[in-house]
């Protein structure tokens, strides 16, 4: 029984490794074609290089997520702090709120938010969707997600410790930089990390609400899914694969060390 | 909660903290939300834009004919089965991770396809699929002839099941950690067999974490637009690829978003069985 069940889990794991690894493979191969294996190569890493569209579309892709990651975690560790420590009128209407972002599928999302761009742009000119309309796409997502995140961490800490800052001296600002956030930090460096992931992931809502000269990877790589793809796109991938190991694995390091 | 605070002094803390997070959810979540609804309302305009007449003619449109029934059909269908082969995948694997002893690694191994770009684990399928593919490779390779698996509903199948595997082994891993093993021996005292003792007394202490995952797994299979894109070939239309084109080649935002107020209603709904079912707590489960 125990084997059997190691034996099917493994195999769920091949499943779930099987695709990654033949992108892999494939980007290392020499043939342009096919995946008949002729030969261990480079080139398709030194024409990535070369390929200066690609360059422009991957700072792209981390100028709206850098920018929308610090948005999304500077507001919602405030509103993670907010919705657990204090009663008001409206938090159970907020708990609802957000869940919308996680819960709604995302052409939903991103067709709402491409409504918003227009409708404001059609009466007061701005915005053009543009990089900061994705931006402003993405920080929309990502609040619901961080604030989900840093309140599981709020609700495992004592509020004790607070209260004895408190009864040592030291005022609201002085508790909150020395107490609630250094023990609050792992989950808000664990809620930017998944802010910052599903910004590089995401497709769906950035193509509604992206316009001319504001391609991300993404949407690169659907066009080219569309269109046919080239061996670049292995070696793009590949990439993409070993910087999201190490992102995951370094905050894990950095959580487990904690 | 000190009790030295004033009512100002509340309303300003309240301000700094809530404030600017809740001022952009009901900005860019609410707000958006209602505007799709509105639109709904409205007509296209012969520019394609949104214009009057007011009315409901984009729902009754949408419920009088049978082909727009069929891809609702096909929608929960798709996902239905989609969820139910993600769950006999992960019901296993989510045992055999929380009995490991480097459980956190292979916790590890279930996130990291999570994680890579969404985009790319689609489009792994098609390089394992076509024609000339991997699979096709192994089949001939057994003396059998290459079958046409891009694009197929064969296709959409699979990657809908790899895509969403995560979500669902995440929250059940979580209900099969918190398991209580003594009900177990308990059942076994009293002569149950080992397929009743799992049945009565372990599977429904999963069934919180079968339900959370069920309905993440679900949900974004019904509503995605980009898996039978890519993998179908166009020959299977789902409610999201639906949206899309109306937002699209068809041009008509106010049918698009009609669509998309059906679809949230559907997923409203569901949340609300589950809720119901779960009780308060059980949409914290969710996450």
């Amino acid at each position: 029984m125990k084997r059997l069940l190691a034996t099917y889990s493994w195999l769920v794991f091949a499943f779930l490794y099987l695709p990654i690894a033949v992108i892999v493979v494939l980007s290392f191969n020499d043939s342009r074609f096919g995946v008949s294996w002729t030969g261990f190569t480079f080139k398709w890493y030194e024409a990535l290089l070369e390929n200066r569209r690609i360059g422009e579309y991957l700072g792209n892709t981390l100028v709206v997520a850098f920018s929308s990651t610090l948005v999304s975690t500077v507001l919602g560790t405030l509103l993670a702090i907010g919705i657990v420590r204090y009663e008001f009128r409206l938090r159970s209407f907020l708990r609802y709120l957000l869940y919308v972002p996680v819960v709604v599928p995302d052409v939903v999302m991103g067709i709402s938010l491409l409504l918003l761009f227009d409708t404001v742009r059609d009466s007061i000119g701005w915005p053009r969707l543009s990089l900061f309309t994705i931006i402003l796409a993405h920080i929309s997502f990502q609040i619901a997600y961080v604030t989900l995140v840093v309140r599981a961490r709020l609700m495992m800490l004592d509020p004790a410790l607070e209260e004895a800052a408190r009864d040592l001296g030291a005022d609201n600002w002085r508790t909150f930089w020395e107490v609630t956030l250094p023990l609050t930090w792992p989950g808000v460096v664990a809620g930017a990390l998944l802010a910052f992931s599903l910004s590089l992931d995401d497709f769906v809502v950035t193509f509604f609400t992206s316009g001319a000269g504001s391609t991300t990877l993404p949407l690169y790589i659907y066009g080219k899914v569309k269109t046919g793809i080239t061996p670049e796109v292995h070696a793009l991938s590949t990439l993409m694969v070993g910087a999201t190991i190490l992102t995951l694995v370094l905050g894990v390091l950095f959580w487990r060390r904690r | 909660m000190n009790e030295a605070a004033t009512p100002w002094q509340r309303a300003r803390r309240l301000l700094v903290t809530v404030g600017p997070g809740a001022f952009w959810l009901i900005v860019f979540v609410l707000l958006p939300s209602v505007l799709v609804f509105v639109a709904s309302l409205l007509s296209r305009s012969s520019t394609g834009s949104l214009a009057p007449p007011w009315g409901l003619h984009n729902y009754v449109r949408f419920f009088s004919e049978p082909l727009f029934w069929e891809i609702v059909g096909r929608s929960l269908w798709v996902g239905w089965w989609a969820t139910v082969f993600t769950v006999l995948l992960g019901y296993p694997l989510a045992f055999y991770i929380a009995a490991h002893r480097y459980k956190q690694v292979l916790l590890l191994l279930v996130v990291i396809p999570f994680f890579t770009n969404f985009l790319i684990r689609v489009y792994a399928w098609i390089i394992l699929l076509q024609r000339e593919g991997l699979v096709n490779a192994l089949i001939t390779a057994f003396g059998l002839p290459p079958a046409d698996l891009f694009p197929s509903t064969l296709a959409v199948y699979l990657a809908t099941v790899y895509t969403y595997l995560p979500f669902l082994v995440l929250p059940l891993y979580a209900a099969v950690e918190r398991i209580d093993w003594n009900l177990l021996e308990a059942a076994y005292d009293l002569g149950a067999t080992p397929v009743r003792g799992f049945w009565e007394a372990i599977f429904p202490q999963t069934v919180p974490g079968l339900f959370a995952g069920f309905l993440l797994t679900f949900i974004p299979a019904v509503g995605t637009f980009v898996i039978a894109d890519l993998l179908g070939g166009g020959k299977i239309t789902l409610i999201g690829n639906l949206i899309q084109q109306q937002f699209g080649s068809a041009q008509n935002w106010a049918f698009g978003a009609a669509i998309s107020t059906i679809l949230m209603l559907m997923v409203l709904l569901g949340l609300w069985l589950y809720a119901r079912s779960q009780g308060e707590r059980g949409l914290d489960e969710l996450v």
